[in-house]
């Protein structure tokens, strides 16, 4: 599994990044596609020194691994150690008491060292550092236990337990409810927080590593500019800029080096050019909806009264609505009443009872149409995304076979790896367009919208075409200039939609989340 | 953790709650230490709830009174379940010092019985939580899984 991550990740770096057009020059021999007539006046002229230029969809986010986090809060640590002259272990805590947020800290601590240390719990009382004590005619309040040499302890407010519940307590939070940095005393309604060093004091060996851990992971959960990776197994955290407010006209699409692809504003799957606020409404319709689309079909109808749906499973055109009663005629949906003495052979097409209900009928039909052309294609091109993870191990396969039948190295074979990684991300954006294309208000825009989509639709479909050929066609440069040169119009084609959705989205031009209508 | 921690607290309260309740608490029945069921009943005048008994059922698992038991009231021909903006028509009960946050071990069954009483004493409102018709029918959780957002804890 290693190596298909390694190789995955390898390939997906760049595909951000525009694509080098003076690299098409030498592709110029495919006849398919002219690069010249596409419009994109950003596109052409770029040279090396401008070849990582990053296009407008994509924001600046930068990846941490455990040992860039692990080196951040040494870092930090030292400085606050320093400048402030406290222990290595009190800076830490300090640290987290003001959520990693060091310039605050050092103001507050120049300005009141008291009261900061104080309230993170560091402060010296009287009696010394909190210390397990046997205090005689002790009452423990949790186990209502008592007894000659019971220890115990307490926290600054002075709530005092033994050590055997307050060492269940701890367990129950750490390992249970995954708490470390915030926990409070168990009393009832008393806020204060047990400081690290009680917390050094009580906690058992059993959970010490646990404890840490999530102590470490408190420098990502602290920070609204860090999020973890939701990749199974990933450890690391990314970190991007970009507020929750500007949602509405950026998606911020990261990529961790683990390969997974994300949104920084909600976690799910990339679902560029589709605004997070769509998406959840989207996704919401389909669970809806999906119901509701699996009933529909020839044979069905909805009751003109009550909406709801009928089935016909015979040659009677009498119709009973199972829910309401309502009696109506399945050919014209009108009133069976009106329909007198000729049962089972309607010719009242013309009656006003049945327009009405024709007519009512046929809006919701439409609108029901509407969505599921969207919805079908959304789905086609999902569906398709999660059988490019049978091509990427297809193509692996194929290419080891490549390799042994043709002589060829490693490296000549890297285009195939390269255009199923395309194939891949330009599935995840089409399905995506469809989703946005539902909500988008008709009017220029759409259109361009549209071509675009067709034009990256067709892209893909052509590239994904080129897989189904043997492996020995595959071999052929001739073909391998084809799919290279497919591959890189895939990736053109994925950048153009983008961009154009992007400015316009950062515009703010009456697009989905401004003017979304509710269907 | 032991269940043996569990078992000594319940045996202590029990004795406790044997000897002594607070008025318009009752103790139904403690065959076991896994569930108990309490009878409740407020004080006051209070129209909504004059003349009624509630039923109570705690569940007691083995971290009690580290994690809170779960505590539902439930509905018997002469037992109704309380009209109040907090509990669902399924007896659940939407309240913080029954979760995992607002719980504390210095909690135990008598006084979550008195909370309950004066939660009640103290609401005028006759009606259900928001969505309770919903809740009720699509809810498989089991209530200590719920996670209640405790708009108003003053209720
Ligand atoms: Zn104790
Ligand atoms: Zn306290
Ligand atoms: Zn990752
Ligand atoms: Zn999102
Ligand atoms: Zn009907
Ligand atoms: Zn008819």
């Amino acid at each position: 599994m290693d190596s298909e991550d390694d190789f995955m990740s390898t390939v997906s770096s760049e595909d951000d990044i525009l694509p080098d057009d003076s690299d098409n020059d030498d592709l110029s021999g495919a006849e398919d596609f002219d690069f010249d007539d596409e419009p994109d006046p950003d596109l052409g002229t770029h040279k090396d020194a401008e070849y990582r230029k990053r296009v407008a969809y994509d924001v600046s986010f930068t990846v941490w691994q455990p040992q860039d986090m692990q080196k951040q809060q040494d870092d930090l640590i030292n400085e606050v150690n320093m400048i402030l002259d406290i222990s290595k272990g009190d800076a830490a805590i300090l640290l987290r008491h003001f959520r990693w947020n060091k310039e605050r800290l050092i103001e507050d601590y120049m300005d009141r060292p008291r009261k900061v240390l104080e309230a993170a719990g560091l402060a010296q009382s009287a009696a010394g550092p909190q210390k397990l004590e046997v205090i005689p005619g002790f009452v423990c309040d949790i186990c209502c236990e008592e007894g000659e040499g019971l220890q115990s302890f307490a926290i600054k407010c002075g709530h005092r337990y033994c050590v055997d519940c307050y060492r269940h307590y701890l367990s129950q939070k750490i390992r249970e409810e995954g708490e470390a940095a915030h926990i409070k005393c168990p009393s009832d309604g008393c806020n204060l927080i047990i400081d690290a060093r009680s917390l050094d004091l009580l906690v058992t060996p059993d959970l010490t590593e646990r404890y840490h851990q999530l102590l470490n992971r408190t420098f990502v959960e602290d920070k609204d500019t860090l999020k973890w990776c939701p990749a199974p197994d990933c450890q690391n955290a990314i970190e991007c800029g970009v507020k929750k407010k500007d949602l509405d006209k950026v998606v911020p699409t990261v990529s961790c080096l683990c390969s997974h692809r994300f949104c920084f504003g909600c976690i799910l799957n990339d679902h560029q050019p589709a605004p997070c606020e769509l998406v959840k409404k989207w996704l919401k319709k389909c669970a809806d909806d999906s119901e509701t689309a699996n009933w529909i079909s020839a044979n069905t109808k909805e009751c003109p009264k009550c909406n709801s749906t009928i089935e016909k499973n015979g040659g009677c055109n009498h119709m009973t609505c199972r829910k309401c009663k309502h009696e109506f005629c399945w050919m014209c949906m009108g009133l069976w009443s009106e329909h007198g003495t000729s049962w089972y052979n309607c010719n009242r097409f013309e009656e006003k009872s049945g327009t009405e209900a024709r007519d009512a009928q046929a809006k919701s039909r439409v609108s029901l149409e509407r969505y599921l052309h969207y919805y079908n294609r959304y789905a086609n091109h999902e569906q398709s995304a999660r059988l490019d993870k049978d091509i990427y191990v297809k193509t692996e396969r194929k290419m080891v076979q490549l390799q042994k039948e043709s002589g060829m190295s490693w490296i000549e074979v890297q285009y195939l790896a390269s255009a199923s990684q395309a194939l891949q991300t330009c599935r995840q954006t089409l399905m995506w367009t469809y989703a946005f294309a539902f909500y988008l208000a008709r009017n220029n825009l759409t259109e361009i919208f549209e071509d675009n989509q067709k034009d990256l639709e067709m892209a893909v479909e052509a590239l994904s075409e080129m897989f189904e050929k043997p492996v020995t066609e595959l071999a052929d440069s001739k073909l391998k200039v084809v799919i290279m040169d497919k591959t890189s119009y895939c990736n053109k084609r994925r950048v153009i939609l983008l961009q154009d959705t992007a400015r316009n989205l950062a515009e703010g031009i009456e697009w989905p989340g401004t003017k979304v209508s509710d269907h | 953790m032991s269940i043996q921690f569990a078992t000594k607290r319940l045996g202590k309260e029990l004795q406790k709650i044997q000897n002594y309740l607070p008025p318009g608490i009752e103790l139904v029945s403690a065959d076991n230490f896994e569930e108990w069921l309490v009878d409740i009943r407020v004080l006051d005048e209070n129209p909504l709830y004059k003349g009624q008994i509630y039923r109570l059922k705690f569940k007691f698992s083995s971290s009690y009174p580290i994690e809170p038991p779960e505590v539902v009231f439930v509905k018997l021909a002469d037992r109704p379940i309380p009209m109040h903006p907090h509990i669902y028509s399924n007896g659940i009960i939407c309240l913080d010092l029954l979760g995992h946050q607002g719980w504390s071990p210095v909690q135990n069954v008598e006084s979550v019985c008195m909370s309950l009483q004066s939660m009640l004493t103290g609401n005028t409102k006759n009606e259900r939580p928001p969505g309770d018709e919903e809740f009720v029918r699509a809810n498989r959780l089991r209530p200590n899984q719920i996670d209640f957002y405790y708009h108003d804890n003053n209720v």
